[in-house]
C-alpha cells in the first residue's frame, strides 16, 4: 500500500467527476466556438475588405473610395490590352481616343468585351457622410425624447398601475422587428406628413426604433442615483427641476451614455427602417450640396447598410462587386467602432467627472 | 396620555408679534440664552393626524418646540417620530400617499400645510441633515454653494465668505480650508456629516432638523457633532430625531418620547430621564423596553 492510497482525500473516479469535467469543457467550447465564428466574419470581412480600402502604393490608402461617389465599372478589352474605368475615367477615354482616331483619319475606336458593372467603381463617400448624418441626428432626438420621458416616468409620475401599463408599453415597442418599424415611418413620416423620403423621416423611424432602450436604460440610471442626492437637494429648497438638473441627471448621464452606444450600432446597422424612409440606391449629390436648410433635412441619402444591400443583392455578382462589397463592410464596421469609441470616451470622462 | 409639561404661554398670543421673518441671521453675535431664559414657541403641533394611504403614522400629537433650543425626539424604531421631523419641512410631500388628515402645524405662527405656502420656500426656512451623511459628489465648495447658487446667488465674494462662514459655523474650517476644491466624498465619515450641516446652515434657516445625523458615527465624531449641535443652538432652532438616549440627554434641552404614533411624554430632558411621569417612558428610557 503506498501513501496515496492511505490518503482519505485522494481522488477517486466518481460520477461527478466525470459530469463536472464534461460541463467545463461544454462551456469552455460553447465560448471558443461562438470566438471562433466571431473572428472569422470579422478576419473574413477584414482580410477582402483591405483589398479594397488599401493599395500597395503609397499613400496606402484608397483615397478614391472614401472621396468619391459610386461609378459604374466599365471592363473592356482595347488594342490588346485590358481596362478597367471608372464611368467618368471611361468616357474621358472614349472621348479621348475618338479625338485621336478622328485626327488621324482612322476609323473610331472599337473596345472589345465590354463589361458594364453598376456601383463597382469610384467610392462610396455619400453613404459614409448619410450613415454619419442619419446616426447623429437619430440619437439626437432618441436621447432628447427618450431622457425627457425617463425622467417624467421615473422622477414626476405618480407610480401606479397607469405608469407601470405606459413602462410596459414601451418596453414592447423593443421587440417590434425593424421592418415594421420601417413601415410605420413610411406611413406616418413620408406619406401621411409629406416628408418624402428624407434624412428628417429616416431620422425619426430610427429614433423610435432605439426609444425603448434609451428609455428603459435611461429610468435604471437614473434610478441608480442614491435617493440622498434628491433629498439633499430638496431641503435645501430647490424645485424639483432643479434638483433634477444639478443633482441627478449628470449622474445618471454616464449610465445612459452606456445604453446609446449599444443604440448607436443599431441605428447606423439597421436598413430596414431606413429602406422605405430615408435611403436613396444612388445619389451624386452629397448632402450639403443643397439650396437651403429646409432642402437639407428633406433630402433622401445614400446609406452604407443599405448600399451593402444594394450591391450584394440587387446587381448582378461577380468579382468586381465583391470588392465593393466587402470594402464598404469593413468601412462601415470602422466608422461605426469610431463613433461608438468617441462615445465610450466621452462617457468615461464624464464618469470620472461625476463620481460617487 | 399626552403629557405638555410646556410652560410657555399659548402660541396664539405670540403668533401676531412674530409673523415677520427675519432674512438674514448673524451667527455669531447673539449671546447664548441661558436655561433658565424663557423663549417662545417656534413651531406649534396642533391635533396632528397623519397617514401613508391607510395606514396611519401619527395619532393626535400636540407639541410646541423653543426657539433657539435643542428638542430630541425618542422612542423606538417605527413610532412616528422622523414622520412628524418630516412634516416639519414637508419633505413627507415626496411619499405619494402622505397626508396630513387633521390638525396643523405652524411655524412663526403660520400654518405651514396651507394650500398658498410653496414648500420650496418653507424649505430655505426649515433646513435637515439626513441620517446617512449624503454630500454630493462635488467639491467641499460646491457642496456649501449649492442651496446659495440655486437662490441665484453668483457673487463670487459673498459665496465665498458663505462658505468660510458655515464651515466655521460647522467647525469644519480649519480641518478643510486647504482642500475646498477636492470633492466632498474624500472627507471621513464624520466630517462629511458636518459638511451637510455646512451645508444646511449656509442658506441661513431658522430651524434645522436632524434625523439620526450619528446614527453612522463612530463616538468620537459624534461627540464633535454633538458638541456643534450646542454651538448651533446660539443661532438655530434645533429637532434631533435619535435612537441613542445617552445622546438625548446630552444635548437636548426637551426631550418627546413617541410610541407606536403617539406622543407619550414632553418635558425638559432632565424630567423625562430623571423623573418620569409616565411608567411608558420610564420603561424605555431605563431600557426596559424598546
Amino acid at each position: 500500500m503506498t501513501d496515496t492510497t492511505l490518503n482519505p482525500f485522494a481522488a477517486r473516479p466518481t460520477w461527478s467527476r466525470v459530469i463536472e469535467k464534461t460541463a467545463f469543457w461544454i462551456f469552455r467550447g460553447a465560448t471558443y466556438v461562438i470566438l471562433l465564428c466571431g473572428l472569422w466574419i470579422f478576419g473574413n470581412i477584414l482580410v477582402k475588405g483591405s483589398g479594397t480600402i488599401f493599395t500597395t502604393h503609397a499613400p496606402f490608402l484608397n483615397t478614391d473610395f472614401f472621396t468619391k461617389s459610386p461609378e459604374t465599372l466599365y471592363v473592356f478589352e482595347y488594342q490588346g490590352k485590358k481596362y478597367e474605368l471608372g464611368n467618368t475615367e471611361y468616357r474621358a477615354f472614349l472621348a479621348q481616343e475618338t479625338a485621336a482616331a478622328k485626327a488621324g483619319g482612322r476609323p473610331a475606336p472599337h473596345f472589345e468585351n465590354v463589361q458594364s458593372i453598376v456601383y463597382s467603381a469610384g467610392g462610396i463617400l455619400p453613404c459614409i457622410l448619410g450613415t454619419i448624418l442619419l446616426v447623429m441626428g437619430s440619437m439626437t432626438i432618441a436621447l432628447v425624447l427618450g431622457v425627457s420621458s425617463a425622467v417624467y416616468l421615473s422622477e414626476y409620475a405618480r407610480q401606479g398601475p397607469w405608469v407601470s401599463f405606459v413602462r410596459l408599453a414601451i418596453l414592447n415597442l423593443a421587440g417590434v422587428p425593424s421592418i415594421v418599424f420601417g413601415l410605420f415611418g413610411y406611413g406616418m413620416f413620408v406619406v401621411f406628413f409629406g416628408w418624402n423620403v428624407s434624412l428628417l423621416a429616416g431620422w425619426f423611424t430610427l429614433a423610435f426604433m432605439v426609444l425603448p432602450v434609451v428609455i428603459t436604460a435611461s429610468e435604471e440610471a437614473l434610478r441608480a442615483v442614491p435617493k440622498g442626492f434628491r433629498e439633499g437637494s430638496l431641503a435645501l429648497g430647490s424645485t424639483k427641476w432643479q434638483t433634477i438638473r444639478k443633482a441627478v441627471l449628470p449622474y445618471a448621464l454616464p449610465g445612459v451614455l452606456t445604453s446609446s452606444i449599444l443604440g448607436i450600432a443599431r441605428v447606423a446597422g439597421e436598413t430596414a427602417p431606413i429602406m422605405f424612409t430615408a435611403a436613396y440606391v444612388m445619389r451624386d449629390k452629397l448632402p450639403w450640396q443643397v439650396q437651403g436648410i429646409k432642402e437639407f433635412f428633406l433630402q433622401g441619402v445614400m446609406a452604407l447598410p443599405y448600399h451593402i444591400y444594394v450591391v450584394s443583392s440587387k446587381i448582378p455578382q461577380n468579382e468586381y462587386t465583391e470588392r465593393v462589397q466587402y470594402g464598404t463592410a469593413l468601412v462601415f464596421l470602422l466608422i461605426v467602432a469610431a463613433i461608438a469609441g468617441i462615445s465610450i470616451t466621452l462617457r468615461n470622462n464624464l464618469r470620472r467627472r461625476h463620481q460617487w | 396620555m399626552v403629557n405638555t409639561t410646556s410652560t410657555m404661554p399659548s402660541s396664539e398670543a405670540m403668533s401676531g408679534s412674530s409673523s415677520s421673518v427675519p432674512t438674514s441671521r448673524p451667527f455669531a453675535v447673539s449671546s447664548h440664552p441661558s436655561k433658565n431664559e424663557p423663549t417662545r414657541t417656534l413651531i406649534e403641533v396642533a391635533n396632528l393626524d397623519f397617514a401613508y394611504g391607510e395606514k396611519q403614522a401619527l395619532f393626535d400629537i400636540n407639541l410646541n418646540l423653543d426657539e433657539k433650543r435643542v428638542t430630541a425626539f425618542i422612542g423606538p424604531s417605527g413610532c412616528g417620530k422622523s414622520t412628524l421631523l418630516r412634516c416639519f419641512n414637508r419633505m413627507n410631500d415626496l411619499v405619494d400617499s402622505a397626508k396630513i388628515k387633521r390638525g396643523h402645524i405652524k411655524i412663526n405662527g403660520h400654518n405651514i400645510y396651507h394650500n398658498n405656502v410653496d414648500p420650496i420656500r418653507l424649505r430655505k426656512r426649515v433646513g435637515m441633515v439626513f441620517q446617512k451623511s449624503n454630500p454630493f459628489p462635488k467639491s467641499i465648495y460646491e457642496n456649501i454653494t449649492y442651496g446659495l447658487r440655486i437662490q441665484g446667488e453668483s457673487n463670487k465674494a459673498r459665496l465665498n465668505e458663505a462658505v468660510e462662514k458655515s464651515l466655521r459655523g460647522a467647525a469644519l474650517w480649519e480641518e478643510v480650508k486647504d482642500r475646498l476644491h477636492e470633492s466632498g466624498l474624500g472627507l471621513s465619515g464624520g466630517q462629511q456629516q458636518r459638511l451637510c450641516i455646512a451645508r444646511a446652515i449656509a442658506v441661513e434657516p431658522e430651524v434645522i432638523l436632524m434625523d439620526e445625523p450619528c446614527s453612522a458615527l463612530d463616538p468620537i465624531a459624534t461627540a464633535k457633532v454633538e458638541e456643534l449641535i450646542h454651538e448651533l443652538k446660539r443661532d438655530f432652532t434645533i429637532v434631533i430625531v435619535t435612537h441613542s438616549m445617552q445622546q438625548a440627554a446630552r444635548c437636548s434641552d426637551k426631550t418627546a418620547f413617541f410610541y407606536m404614533g403617539r406622543l407619550i411624554e414632553y418635558a425638559p430632558t432632565q424630567t423625562i430621564f430623571m423623573n418620569p411621569s409616565n411608567p411608558q417612558t420610564e420603561a424605555y428610557v431605563s431600557g426596559r423596553f424598546g
